[in-house]
């Protein structure tokens, strides 16, 4: 668990949010959370709607423990975390279910699934479970802001290379490279965006860092 | 102790006697006719037994199609009565032993659903499972676990192995749960809760029991044990069973057969990623991104599995 935890005084609402979009970026820089990364980014819509999801899950679940921590004993906190996800996570899944049929069609497996995300329970863990109510929420926000990001950002690349078109508006005749629409077409996308991820980063750095190896929080 | 299986069986009946007493009921000889039993006995004949004498045995009375594609009738050749009301139609193509089929007559006017033999249906939902819709390489599950675990062999051997065993016990219990408890009590919508319940559960009160009972293979399994509740596939597995409603033996056939796939894709992962730590990679490239990139090569070649079937 590579979590920097800020040092000194309390972050403020910005830079927790900026922190959970670019530092630490679930997706890009966490490695957290994959498996709806790849499976629903055929579309950006797609990823629009699971990206809410989990932005909702994350700071409703983090609020909820903030506002509960006095009463949750230590020993039992995984399990409370995860039956308090997965609480959050029906409510949410109904609400799609009920608002959006067509896309939650498509995605729903993905979105009963989010109660399985490292991401949410590690921020609780790390996160909501220490800090009071107000950084809590912005943490979560930020965290899920950066995961819609990202999610968003995979769909587009795979959407305008798979199907040459942005959220169902075609743009080009046919479809340009299928590839990118297939299953495995998703692993060679988030493949080529995390290297330009650390492509960007390790040319700002002038390229004169060391051997960065920015991904070693997986596996929570 | 001892009653306990009867009492589950008792609860077992209760819960399928409706069920049951929705087909009509064996008549007498003013009854309709039904079906007893359908049994595929060669690749193209399928034995019927009836509850009464046919009274037209003419290929025309009969009509059999694929349960998925109702408008295709398979052809019927011949029919050749056979001895106990029994009836043997003789078709134009070879049925599948794990297809679902419809028979309908003319007269009487009756319809009938041909089930699949058991071993068929196990092997196919398990060949489906591991290989040919991989629920890492085709389905994208578990990926956090997949990435995290499969950088040595040891490790993802470990990780596979238990994973396999957990499933299976997690499957079959929510499997019953949902079937037993939240179905008929119409509690749908209790599903993740009790699922991820479920998990959280076996994983805890495995690794209890291992620590005071197996100190030696706690400390070598132990650590996998923790790993498997943040796998989303424990969890895919009994939703993608309650959603199609099925029996235990599709269940108990997906829950292995998930694991196993699992287990395959971390064994070969973890391979290649051996193999990778002496190859030249990109800086940007190193870390995560090669591995996805080797992912998406495993995931064209699982593609090679699409439409593999032990029966054709």
């Amino acid at each position: 668990m590579s979590t920097v935890l800020h040092p000194g005084p309390r972050p403020g609402a910005w830079q927790l949010i900026r922190n959970g979009i670019f530092a630490e970026n679930p997706v890009f820089r966490l490695a957290l959370s994959l498996c709806p990364a790849v499976a629903v980014t055929t579309t950006v819509l797609n990823g629009l709607l699971l990206g809410v999801a989990v932005l909702c899950v994350q700071v409703l679940s983090s609020v909820t423990v903030t506002l509960a921590k006095g009463l949750i004993h230590p020993r039992v906190r995984i399990p409370v975390y995860t039956v308090v996800i997965a609480v959050w996570v029906s409510c949410i899944d109904m609400a799609l279910a009920a608002f959006t049929p067509a896309l939650y069609a498509q995605v729903g497996l993905y979105v009963k699934l989010i109660v399985a995300f490292a991401i949410i329970i590690s921020r609780l863990e790390v996160f909501a479970s220490r800090q009071p109510l107000v950084p809590s929420f912005f943490d979560g926000l930020g965290m899920g802001l950066g995961f819609l990001i990202a999610l968003l950002t995979i769909g587009a690349f795979r959407e305008l290379l798979g199907n040459g078109s942005f959220a169902g508006v075609p743009l080009a005749p046919g479809r340009p490279l299928l590839f990118f629409a297939l299953p495995a077409g998703g692993f060679f996308s988030i493949a080529l965006l995390m290297a330009l991820f650390n492509r960007v980063e390790q040319g700002g750095r002038g390229g004169a860092a060391g051997p960065s190896r920015p991904t070693g929080g997986h596996g929570v | 102790m001892s009653r306990l299986p009867l009492a589950l069986l008792a609860a077992a009946l209760l819960v399928a006697g409706p069920a049951r007493a929705a087909t009509p009921a064996p008549g007498g000889d003013a009854g309709p006719i039904r079906v007893r039993s359908a049994r595929v006995v060669a690749p193209d004949e399928l034995r019927l037994r009836f509850s009464a004498p046919l009274p037209w045995t003419d290929a025309e009375n009969f009509r059999l199609t694929q349960a998925q594609a109702p408008d295709i009738p398979i052809p019927v050749l011949r029919v050749r009565p056979a001895a106990g009301n029994r009836v043997v139609l003789t078709l134009g193509q070879r049925l599948l032993p794990a297809e679902h089929y419809r028979l309908e007559l003319v007269d009487p006017p009756l319809a009938h659903e041909v089930q699949p033999a058991a071993w068929a249906l196990l092997l196919t939902v398990m060949l489906a499972a591991a290989l040919i819709n991989n629920f890492v390489f085709t389905r994208y599950l578990g990926l956090c676990i997949f990435f995290g675990v499969s950088k040595k062999r040891d490790t993802a051997v470990g990780m596979g192995i238990t994973f396999t065993l957990v499933m299976i016990v997690t499957g079959m219990l929510s499997w019953a749960l949902d079937t037993f408890v939240l179905r008929p009590l119409r509690l749908g919508f209790f599903q993740i809760i009790v699922f991820i319940g479920v998990v959280a559960f076996v994983v805890q009160f495995l690794d209890t029991m291992l620590r005071k009972t197996h100190p030696v293979l706690h400390r070598r399994w132990g650590i996998y044990l923790m790993l498997i509740t943040t796998n989303c596939i424990i969890l895919a597995v009994p939703l993608l069973n309650a959603q199609a409603g099925s029996g235990p033996l599709d269940s108990a056939a997906l829950a292995v057969g998930s694991g196993v796939g699992f287990a395959l894709a971390l064994f070969l992962m973890s391979c290649a990623r051996e193999r990778l730590e002496f190859a030249r990679v990109p800086r940007p490239f190193q870390g995560l991104p090669i591995a996805f990139a080797l992912a998406g090569l495993f995931a064209l070649a699982f593609m090679g599995f699409a439409g593999l079937d032990f029966f054709r």
